[in-house]
């Protein structure tokens, strides 16, 4: 597969530093051949940012939160990307889209057989010039309801870097779509944009990696809006291991029409501090999602996940099962709803979160709860808090396992119930891979 | 000739130090030997073999256990497993979400030396052989370790983990309890097949009927926490038939 360099991006002005008003106009100005609608929308988004207060204490979608992390000051949008770009896990795929400091540094062309049936997988300006129509009905039309509204506005504002997946109607693609994003640089921001359109019966699986190609300071503020038609079989997996020093924000929208099967998983591995906001809407009879995390919390890290299971229609399912690792001092906050609309009758929804804690000194806070409008429904959650058991432990190191691997056999294997959901198998090995490097790594 | 030697041993629950389980053990096993050890229930038998295999949850108080003259006390458990020790155990910790073939991996690949990595072709070639030679489906290998197997396939996890591991000193800790005969001979035949010079088997068992298809060298019997009564295979012929009241009878009597 080939994948060619594009060329360095045109130069600008030289920007003020920070996400001030002079960097977004000069940020503006720079899309200015994109569809008006955009810059409008970015305009919006740019004022929207500014006027929306920084999340208090008394919001309860921050409950828990560590507010006082959070600031956008002193962040830069560099335009140059970085001379060496992280390793990209290799497996087999169809195409893939590589991102550094928001320029594209590589992209491998989608194969000729499903260019013709209409698949289009390409950077997000790309899709603006040429498709804009379809991003445009597309892009944020189901906002997450999580409360990181100031996040999604500044995504908005400076969003470029970003791709568009369009799979036609009927048309199934194997071998998963691959984007990488990474920021390299002191205090360089990134805000990604996803935008993944499955027509009625198509099936396509996207995976995205993002990674710090430093261990410096960096912001990330990402979205995703996931669509699956009909019948559709959406398959996402967004895998996060930025620097440790890293404040990231990502929020997931995820719709399932009639009979579609969307499953998406995320891994979180790094950050300071990183918000993941993930929100699932059933608006057709039959609907399905599987909404599945993996977290790796160690150091002060902190993990803020907050989810939605919204049930608009009968007959919809919904499963989630969140997985967190703790180790050292750090944090996990999940706070899941599962939202029952009167109509959506025969609904079955679950919600899991299960924490593993490796330290004492660690904490995972689980704030489950339901808001059912119909009657006849089969809604459960719960949420567990275990140690590792000390016979398994024992067991382990009793075949001459020493300590530490047998700690990190015993974190996959808690993994390995999610990671199983996953239908391929080298993509479930590459993130095994990931999450065992950060323990390699401790 | 490697030999494993248990040393006037004491051992109790490491939370009740003060109450000995076992209570001053002597007993020598040297490779190539299979030593039964039978006695009723709560005498110290299970105790005694996860003492020595480092068990957290007993603590020993009193004498020593060695290995060719060599303390192992000081160990950590994956240390004395190294050292040559192997624990089958009576009832297998279940490990949902690793596979046999990653679980005996990492326990191989712990026998290496610092920095040497393993050749994975030739480890799936030997743990294929071993398979084979205990006639044990290939699928097993990408099952979770013991998650929902039956008791049968549970020790037939354990022989074959033996058998890949290869120890010089095996303690196996009952492990004909809930086994149905057919399963009884997988593991007897398994045992019987490592039987050789290079091994030295410590076979804990509450019942004669294991030693019909494993015939030991020596037969001890433990009661309260001590060996009483050393014998030939013959020593299990004679308990079966007159049961464990004859031996405390004969204490009593002394």
């Amino acid at each position: 597969m080939s994948v060619s360099l594009t060329s360095a991006p045109s130069p600008v002005s030289a920007p003020a530093t920070g996400l001030t008003a002079e960097r977004f106009a000069a940020h503006l100005a720079q899309q200015a051949p994109l569809p008006a609608w955009w810059l409008d929308a970015k305009q919006v988004a740019w004022e929207r940012f500014r006027a929306l207060p920084l999340p208090t204490r008394t919001d309860e979608h921050w409950r828990f939160s560590s507010l006082k992390g959070i600031s956008f000051d002193g962040y830069d949008l560099s335009e140059t990307p970085a001379s060496a770009a992280p390793h990209l896990p290799a497996f087999p795929h169809t195409a893939q889209i590589i991102y550094s400091n928001r320029q594209v540094i590589g992209r491998s062309t989608v194969p000729a057989e499903l260019t013709a049936q209409g698949v289009l997988f390409c950077p997000l300006d790309e899709a603006l010039r040429e498709h804009g129509e379809l991003v445009r009905t597309h892009l944020q039309k189901h906002p997450a309801a999580l409360g990181g509204d100031k996040f999604v506005a500044l995504n908005t504002a400076f969003a470029a870097s970003g791709v568009v997946l369009y799979v036609p109607k009927g048309v199934e693609v194997d071998l998963p779509f691959v984007v990488q994003h990474a920021i390299t640089g002191e205090r360089q921001a990134a805000f990604p944009h996803t935008l993944v359109i499955l027509e009625d019966n198509a099936r396509a699986t996207l995976v995205e990696f993002f990674v710090s190609g430093d261990q410096r300071t960096h912001l990330a503020a990402g979205v995703n809006d996931l669509h699956a038609g009909a019948g559709a079989r959406l398959t996402y997996v967004g895998a996060q291991s930025w620097s440790d020093t890293t404040l990231a924000f990502q929020s997931n929208s995820i719709v399932a029409q009639r009979d579609a099967r969307v499953l998406a998983l995320n891994v979180h591995l790094g950050g300071r501090q990183a918000r993941h906001e993930s929100h699932s809407r059933l608006l057709g009879p039959g609907a399905h999602s599987e909404m599945l995390a993996l977290t790796v919390a160690g150091g002060t890290q902190e993990f803020d996940q907050r989810t939605l299971q919204t049930h608009a229609a009968p007959n919809t399912s919904s499963n989630l099962l969140y997985k967190n690792v703790l180790l050292d001092t750090a944090r996990t906050i999940f706070s899941g709803l599962i939202v029952v609309d009167p109509d959506a009758q025969k609904t079955d929804a679950y919600q899991s979160n299960r924490n593993l804690m490796l330290s004492d000194t660690a904490e995972a806070n689980s704030l489950p709860g339901l808001e059912i409008q119909a009657n006849d429904v089969r809604c459960t959650h719960g949420a567990t808090t275990s140690r590792i058991e000390p016979e398994q432990e024992f067991y382990l190191e009793s075949r001459g396992i020493p300590p530490k691997k047998a700690a990190e056999l015993l974190v996959i294997g808690f993994f390995e119930e999610v990671l199983n959901k996953l239908e391929d198998e080298n993509l479930h090995a590459v993130l095994r891979d990931l999450i065992e490097a950060k323990f390699k790594a401790k | 000739m490697h030999t494993l030697e248990i040393r006037d041993l004491f051992v109790a629950l490491t939370d009740q130090p003060d109450k000995p389980i076992v209570k001053g053990l002597n007993l020598t096993i040297k490779a190539g030997e299979i030593h039964a050890i039978m006695g009723p229930n709560g005498t110290g038998k299970s105790t005694l073999s996860k003492a020595i295999a480092g068990h957290p949850g007993y603590a020993i108080t009193g004498g020593d256990v060695l290995i060719d003259g060599k303390s192992i006390l000081e160990m950590e458990p994956d240390e004395r497993a190294r050292a040559g020790i192997f624990l089958a155990f009576q009832y297998p910790s279940e490990i949902p979400g690793v596979s046999i073939a990653n679980f005996l991996r990492a326990a191989v690949q712990a026998r290496l030396a610092e920095g040497e990595e393993l050749d994975a072709t030739a480890y799936y070639k030997r743990l294929y052989g071993k398979m084979d030679m205990l006639k044990i489906d290939r699928k097993f290998t990408s099952r979770a370790v013991n998650d929902g197997f039956s008791g049968g396939e549970k020790k037939r996890c354990e022989i074959l983990q033996m058998a890949m591991l290869e120890p010089t000193f095996a303690l196996m800790d009952e492990t004909d309890s809930g086994l149905d005969i057919d399963a009884l001979r997988i593991v007897a035949d398994g045992v019987n097949t490592m039987r050789g010079p290079k091994l030295g088997v410590l076979l804990i068992t509450h019942y004669q009927r294991l030693l019909d298809y494993i015939v030991p060298d020596q037969v001890h019997v433990m009661y309260d926490g001590r060996i009483v009564k050393t014998g030939d295979k013959g020593l299990a012929l004679e308990l079966e038939a007159k049961g464990y009241d004859w031996v405390k009878k004969e204490l009593a009597a002394v």
